[in-house]
C-alpha cells in the first residue's frame, strides 16, 4: 500500500528535531545537507526576495526542483500555490518527498485549498490558529507549520501563531466532549479533527514553526514553546555565513534547552539577515493572510 | 532491569520511547555524552541519518558510544538508525558505527511516493504477519557471515541481527505492534544476566 495516510504523517515524525531549510540552487542544498538539515525545501526564490521584488510568485521550475533533487540525498519539499492542484500535480509527478501548499506563493484560488486527500505525494501547510489547522488536515495535510511572517527575519509572528495554536489546544482538550461542537464551529474547524485532537491531547499531526526564524536562539525558542522542529526560509542564505548559521540553527534545535551550549553555539555566527518590523508591512502585503 | 537509552537528537524518538514503555523497560532520552555511562542499551530511531551522524560528531557523542557498543551493548537501530549500524553505506562517506557487517542501500525503494506498508514474515518473533512500514527505506543489500537476516523482500534484508545488534529497515514505532520492541528489551535482559549466553551471537 502506498501514499497511506500513516505513510504521510510517518515522514513527518522522522524529519521532528530537525531543521528543514529553504534552498534554490543544488550548491546550497548540498551546504544545507552538510549542516544537518533534516529536508529541504528547494524554491526558486527565498521569501525575502519574494517580498523585495514583487510580482505574482509560482511553483519553481522543474529543472530546479531536479538539480535540487539529484544533489542530496535528504528528502526535497516543494512549494505549490494555495489551491493550484495542478502545480501540485507537477511536482508529485517529478517525485518530491514533500509538499508545501504555501502563502509564500502568490494563492491561485481564493477560496479552495487542494484536496490533498487524493495525492500519493504528502503536504504540509500553513496555519495561524487551531481552525486553520484543522481545516488543512481535513483536507489531507499530513504536516502543520506555523505561518509566522515568512522573509521578515522576526519571529514575533510565528511565536503569536504557536502560543495561539497551543492555547487552542489546551482549551479543547479541557472541554466537556458536548461543548466540542460549538468550539469547533468558532473556531472553523471540522469536528472530527476537534474531536481527534482532544483525545490525542496535542495537535494529531507534526507540527513546525516556520515564517521569522533567524536565530539559533529563535529557533530554540520555538521548541520550547512546543514545535517539533523549524522551517529556516530567507535566514540561513540571506545571512552572512549561511554554511556556519544552518550548522548553529541545527544544533541549537537539538540543544534547546542546554542554555550553557546555546551561548557557545550562538557566537561568532556573521551578520544575520537583516529584519523587518511588522508594522512597516501594509496588512493586504502580508503573506500569512493568505489562505483560507 | 536494563535501561535502554533511545537517542533523542533527531528523528522519531518520542515513539519508540513509548513503545518500549509499552513493553514495560526502562528506558530514557539520550542527548549527551554525559547521558551514555548509566545505558544498559541503546536504541537508534529512524530520522535522517545524515543529520543524526553529523550530531553525533558534533555533540561528541560518536566515540563514546562506539566504544560502548563495541563492547557488546545491545543496541536496535531503525531506518536511520540501521543505516548508522552497517559497516558499508553505498555511494556516502558519512558517519556510522559500522558494527553490524552488512552493505546498506540509502533509499533502496525510490523517494516518498513509493514509501510503502506490507505485511510482514518474521518467523523469530512470531508467526503472525508484522506490519511494516517503509518510508524512504533503506534495505541491506550484502550481508556477512555472522549477520542473520530474519526477514526479506524481494531478496533484499530489511531485519538482521548479528550478536547484540538488531536492525530494521521500517519503523515498528509507527505501529501498535510491539513484538519487536518486546524481543530486543529480551536481548537487553539476556545481555545484562550474568552467565547468560550469546548464543545468538
Amino acid at each position: 500500500m502506498k501514499g497511506t495516510i500513516r505513510l504521510k504523517t510517518g515522514l513527518a515524525e522522522m524529519l521532528k528535531g530537525g531543521v528543514i531549510m529553504d534552498v534554490t540552487t543544488p550548491e546550497q542544498a548540498k551546504i544545507a545537507e552538510g549542516a544537518g538539515a533534516c529536508a529541504v525545501m528547494a524554491l526558486e526564490r527565498v521569501p525575502a526576495d519574494i517580498r523585495a521584488q514583487g510580482g505574482v510568485a509560482r511553483m519553481a521550475d522543474p529543472t530546479v526542483v531536479k538539480g535540487i533533487m539529484e544533489a542530496v540525498s535528504i528528502p526535497v519539499m516543494a512549494k505549490a500555490r494555495i489551491g493550484h492542484f495542478v502545480e501540485a500535480r507537477i511536482l508529485e509527478a517529478l517525485g518530491v518527498d514533500y509538499i508545501d501548499e504555501s502563502e509564500v506563493l502568490t494563492p491561485a484560488d481564493d477560496k479552495h485549498h487542494i484536496d490533498k486527500r487524493a495525492f500519493t505525494v504528502p503536504f504540509v501547510c500553513g496555519c495561524r490558529d487551531l481552525g486553520e489547522a484543522l481545516r488543512r488536515m481535513a483536507e489531507g495535510a499530513a504536516m502543520i507549520r506555523t505561518k509566522g511572517e515568512p522573509g521578515t527575519g522576526n519571529v514575533v509572528e510565528a511565536v503569536r501563531h504557536c502560543r495561539r495554536v497551543m492555547d487552542e489546544v489546551r482549551l479543547l482538550c479541557a472541554l466537556p466532549e458536548d461543548e466540542v461542537p460549538n468550539f469547533a464551529k468558532n473556531c472553523g474547524a471540522p469536528l472530527e479533527t476537534a474531536l481527534a485532537t482532544r483525545k490525542k491531547g496535542r495537535l494529531p499531526v507534526v507540527n513546525f514553526a516556520a515564517g521569522g526564524i533567524a536565530t539559533p536562539a529563535d529557533a530554540a525558542m520555538m521548541i520550547h514553546l512546543g514545535c517539533d522542529g523549524v522551517f529556516v526560509g530567507s535566514g540561513i542564505f540571506k545571512s552572512g555565513n549561511p554554511e556556519k548559521r544552518a550548522r548553529a540553527i541545527v544544533r541549537a534545535v537539538t540543544n534547546y534547552k542546554d542554555y550553557t551550549m546555546l551561548a557557545e553555539i550562538s557566537r561568532d555566527l556573521g551578520e544575520p539577515m537583516s529584519g523587518l518590523e511588522i508594522a512597516s508591512i501594509a496588512p493586504a502585503e502580508r503573506m500569512q493572510e493568505r489562505g483560507w | 532491569m536494563p535501561l535502554i537509552g533511545v537517542l533523542a537528537l533527531q528523528g522519531a524518538f518520542r515513539e519508540h520511547l513509548a513503545a518500549l514503555r509499552r513493553v514495560g523497560v526502562r528506558a530514557m532520552e539520550i542527548r549527551r555524552k554525559t547521558h551514555i555511562d548509566g545505558i544498559d542499551a541503546l536504541m537508534l530511531p529512524g530520522g535522517e541519518s545524515t543529520a543524526i551522524g553529523k550530531l553525533l560528531t558534533e555533540e561528541d557523542m560518536f566515540s563514546p558510544l562506539l566504544e560502548r557498543l563495541r563492547g557488546g551493548m545491545p543496541v536496535y537501530g531503525t531506518c536511520a538508525g540501521l543505516i548508522l549500524l552497517c559497516k558499508t553505506i553505498e555511494h556516502s562517506g558519512q558517519p556510522r558505527f559500522g558494527i553490524l557487517d552488512a552493505t546498506v542501500r540509502r533509499n533502496a525503494f525510490g523517494r516518498q511516493t513509493d514509501s510503502f506498508e506490507t505485511r510482514l514474515s518474521i518467523p523469530e518473533i512470531g508467526k503472525g504477519a508484522f506490519p511494516a512500514v517503509f518510508i524512504r527505506a533503506p534495505a541491506i543489500t550484502e550481508t556477512g557471515p555472522g549477520v542473520r537476516v530474519l526477514a526479506e523482500i524481494d531478496g533484499r534484508a530489511v531485519a538482521v541481527r548479528q550478536g547484540n545488534a538488531l536492525a530494521t529497515a521500517f519503523h515498528p514505532e509507527l505501529t501498535k505492534d510491539i513484538r519487536l520492541h518486546r524481543y530486543f528489551a529480551d536481548m537487553c535482559r539476556a545481555a545484562a544476566t550474568p552467565g547468560a549466553d550469546r548464543a545468538n551471537a
